[in-house]
């Protein structure tokens, strides 16, 4: 009993160290991904905030169209020669226009994108208060009950018909 | 009635707003190049003899530029309209092939050198040009896709119309069709030359 419990232990290490050999090994295969940690993560900050051109609805840091590589790559070379986020960014604007930024800069051109949407909350907050205002003016012209239509509700209670 | 037409106001602006915005086509961005000078560059050519090619050679001219790849679908389509345009002597046109060598072209486990992909690009295209017509002056190869990163190049085939000063006037992404040759491209060309 005690020697089977020894060899399935055993056989179980050796599965282990087997897998872990193999993993290893594949690892290897694979290129070297960040060959400067730094770099690489300023890369990725700022391609999240571009977008890629080709499969439009993605960032160029998740892209992985062959455009988006390429991009990736000149982004690396800038920020190697110690440029700027907003000179990088200025760099691919003066290529590809506005459009490779996933957040519009402020300008005339965009303001009604900025502030549209603070325009339509006014209009919508004006809209609600006359509405309301309207609505309580009318009611308070309804007028209040009458003697007379108390002592009628009166009787109606009184005679037992009430449901 | 008020009631009744408010919110059918509302909803004839929304249907308007649809109608305009889901008509344009997203993939027709426009290019922040128009009115600025081509960019400059300077690529090897067809002919093997190590000849480079850039825009400054153009100069006084109005040309055209088409950026294209062997491996381009809609390259093809409009291809003929090209040839066509050339024989007809309208104006002379470069060909830039984008990035004709691609990863996946090197064999497994090794990267081609320039050299290599230069001698398959030319390769490719020569049997291209010469089996659907060359309607290129002169054709230059952008082996790393890095001018065409200058251009604003995302997605071939593209077409710039540059004039005499070196200015880019017109940019097309994707095919050129026969309409937008005659209503925009003619008639600037028309209107380029005579200045």
């Amino acid at each position: 009993m005690k020697s089977t419990y020894r060899l399935l232990k055993t056989l179980f290490v050796a599965a282990c160290l087997v897998l872990f050999g193999v993993t290893t090994a594949l690892a290897k295969e694979a290129l070297p991904m960040a060959q400067d940690p730094v770099l690489e993560k300023r890369l990725i900050l700022i391609s999240e905030e571009l977008r890629c051109l080709v499969c439009q609805n993605e960032s160029l840091a998740s892209s992985r169209a062959e455009l988006a590589n390429d991009l990736r790559e000149e982004v690396r070379k800038l920020i190697a020669q110690n440029q700027s986020d907003q000179q990088i960014k200025d760099y691919l604007v003066t290529r590809y226009g506005d459009f490779v930024l996933y957040r519009p800069q402020v300008k005339p051109l965009t303001w009604v994108l900025w502030f549209g949407p603070f325009l339509l909350l006014v209009v919508a907050v004006w809209g609600m208060f006359s509405y309301v205002r309207q609505r309580q003016s009318a009611q308070t012209t309804v007028a209040a009950f009458s003697d007379a239509d108390r002592r009628k509700a009166q009787a109606i209670l009184n005679s037992g018909d009430a449901p | 009635m008020k009631k009744f037409f408010i919110p059918l106001g509302f909803f004839l602006v929304l249907v308007a707003f649809l109608a305009i915005g889901l008509n344009r086509n997203p993939q027709e961005i426009p290019s922040p190049l128009l009115g600025k000078p081509a960019p400059l560059f300077s690529l090897s050519t067809l002919d093997a003899g190590g000849v480079k090619f850039g825009p400054q050679d153009m100069k006084g001219k109005v040309w055209m530029l088409n950026v294209w790849a062997t491996w381009c679908v809609a390259c093809r389509d409009e291809h003929p309209l090209l040839v066509a345009l050339s024989k007809a002597n309208q104006l002379p046109i470069v060909g830039l092939n984008y990035k004709e060598v691609q990863a996946q072209d090197a064999p497994a486990g090794r990267q081609l050198s320039p050299e290599e992909k230069l001698r398959i690009a030319r390769e490719r295209s020569a049997v291209w040009l010469q089996r659907l017509g060359d309607p290129y002056v002169v054709s230059v190869f952008d082996l790393d896709g890095r001018v065409g990163i200058d251009y604003g190049v995302y997605g071939v085939p593209e077409t710039y119309i540059i004039d005499k000063e070196g200015v880019i006037r017109f940019k097309q992404v994707g095919a050129v069709t026969l309409d937008t040759l005659q209503s925009q491209i003619l008639p600037l060309l028309l209107k380029l030359n005579a200045s």
